[in-house]
């Protein structure tokens, strides 16, 4: 827990590659046991806030507190850090050359220092726990995408994370496949787990949420509890993103 | 064209020089053999070095690029003589133990130079985000390296390894010159002691023996993966 009582916090957040600004300062606050999503446009500057949380970029300037360490400055020892992150994407990253039960047992086992017949066991738990301790021995081209997607959200649990940060983990599944993946994370946020979202499943975000922020090119332009942003929000761009998100059948 | 039959291809002269030829050819085998073991470590560490990041591995990635530029770019048969040269140098008198190890220098110090641009290719193969999910799963870089990239980049390289393997084997024969009487050596021994050149031909039905099983077990290897880790619709 960090001072001011969150479990993460952004201040000033600014990330750039190359020339173009991504981030131009982003402040923002997640308390524990909370689920925060992010909306907006692609580009806005989304995938890139979820991966300097745990550090897959190095923020140009400001700080980011997580669990009341703070990650920005100093020597962090990033491989510990993301054992308490787990983050899970968009086009799922499941190792093709080993099976299942592999995939969620590596980091365990080798970041971790957990023995294989414990990780297993708790990889298999796991797996029952969202159906699929069936498909344990399989490989993941052998998985439907919404099955994929499930196993790599179980992969980045194995490890006990206190976070997990969730990249569009819908945008590349079949629309009948969504719904699976949805639920696990519904139970997901049920546990307690804190949560950031970058979504565009609008009445996902609107059922789970504590909190969604509208991000445009690259700043928050407006927060609040879902209603306030789904039924009033106050910033035209909100208005103007919501609007267009409403024609695409999304909401 | 009778006469020529008969100097390459006479049944008699075959199957007499096929036991002089079988005993150099034995040392082509442990040449390749020896050879290759040291080739496979030595540039797949060459490789790990060329890949690694940030500034402070700068002067290690420079050697390994220079390494490989450099022994790439000279004739395996130069190397073979400098190697010989360096070694009359420092030893006083030639045992044939001490012919078959610069021999092997000769050959690991050239194939280690192409193995390692092949791992290389094969490991940059790898799409990043297969790294970046072993990353951000906190594993380390070496663990990654080793658990996620590399399982995946050296199936990958399987047949070009082969390939660059198949021409080492034939390149053994080169050894000859710095006097190893391994196979080719034999048949010239064969030609002049019976004026025939059977012996050569012996000689090269031995390495497309050699090369033909092997190039078929590969593809085999390269199946088998396929059936079991890519999807069938059933």
């Amino acid at each position: 827990m960090s001072e001011n009582g969150q479990f993460v916090s952004l201040q000033g957040v600014r990330k750039r590659f190359d020339n173009l600004e991504v981030l131009h300062g982003i402040d923002l606050d997640i308390a524990e046991h909370s689920v925060v999503c992010l909306i907006g446009a692609s580009g806005s500057g989304k995938s890139t806030l979820l991966r300097c949380i745990n550090l897959l970029e190095r923020v140009d300037a400001g700080t980011i507190v997580v669990d009341g360490q703070t990650i920005t400055e100093g020597k962090v020892d990033v491989n510990r850090l993301r054992q308490k992150i787990g983050i899970v994407f968009q086009a799922y990253n499941l190792f093709p050359h080993m099976t299942v039960l592999q995939n969620v047992t590596l980091a365990p086992r080798k970041a971790l220092g957990i023995s294989r017949d414990k990780a297993q066991a708790h990889a298999r738990a796991l797996l029952r726990q969202i159906g699929l301790e069936d498909k344990a021995e399989e490989f993941p081209d052998r998985l439907s995408g919404g099955q994929q997607q499930r196993v790599a959200i179980v992969r980045a649990l194995a490890t006990g994370p206190k976070l997990m940060l969730l990249d569009e983990i819908t945008s590349a599944l079949d629309p009948q496949l969504i719904g699976e993946v949805l639920e696990l994370v519904r139970e997901l946020a049920d546990s307690g787990m804190t949560m950031i979202l970058a979504t565009h499943e609008m009445s996902f975000a609107r059922e789970v949420a504590n909190k969604v922020c509208f991000l445009d090119a690259g700043v928050i332009h407006e927060e609040g509890t879902p209603s306030e942003i789904f039924s009033s929000p106050r910033e035209e761009r909100t208005r103007e993103f919501l609007a267009r998100v409403l024609e695409g059948g999304r909401l | 064209m009778g006469h020529f039959l008969h100097e390459f291809f006479s049944p008699l002269d075959f199957l007499r020089s096929t036991p002089e030829v079988w005993n150099g050819f034995k040392l082509n085998l442990e040449l390749m053999v020896v050879a290759e073991a040291f080739i496979l470590v030595l540039a797949l560490l060459l490789a790990i070095v060329r890949g690694l990041p940030g500034r402070a591995a700068l002067p290690f990635r420079a050697a390994a690029i220079l390494y490989t530029d450099v022994f790439r770019g000279t004739p395996l048969l130069l190397v073979l003589f400098m190697v010989q040269g360096f070694a009359t140098l420092n030893y006083a008198g030639l045992s044939s133990g001490s012919l078959f190890r610069n021999g092997v220098i000769a050959l690991v110090l050239v194939y280690t130079a192409y193995v390692t641009e092949v791992y290389r290719a094969g490991i940059e193969s790898v799409h990043p985000s297969q790294r970046m999910a072993a990353r951000s799963l906190g594993l380390s870089y070496m663990q990654s390296l080793r658990y996620v990239v590399l399982p995946q980049a050296i199936r990958r390289v399987v047949p070009p390894l082969l390939n660059d393997f198949i021409g080492l084997q034939k390149d053994t024969v080169l050894i000859t010159v710095i006097g190893l009487t391994e196979s080719l050596a034999q048949a010239n021994f064969y030609q002049s002691d019976y004026a025939n050149f059977t012996g050569l031909t012996v000689t090269a039905v031995f390495f497309i023996f050699l090369t033909i099983p092997l190039a078929r077990f590969t593809d085999h290897i390269i199946r088998q993966r396929e059936r079991r880790e890519r999807a069938q619709v059933v």
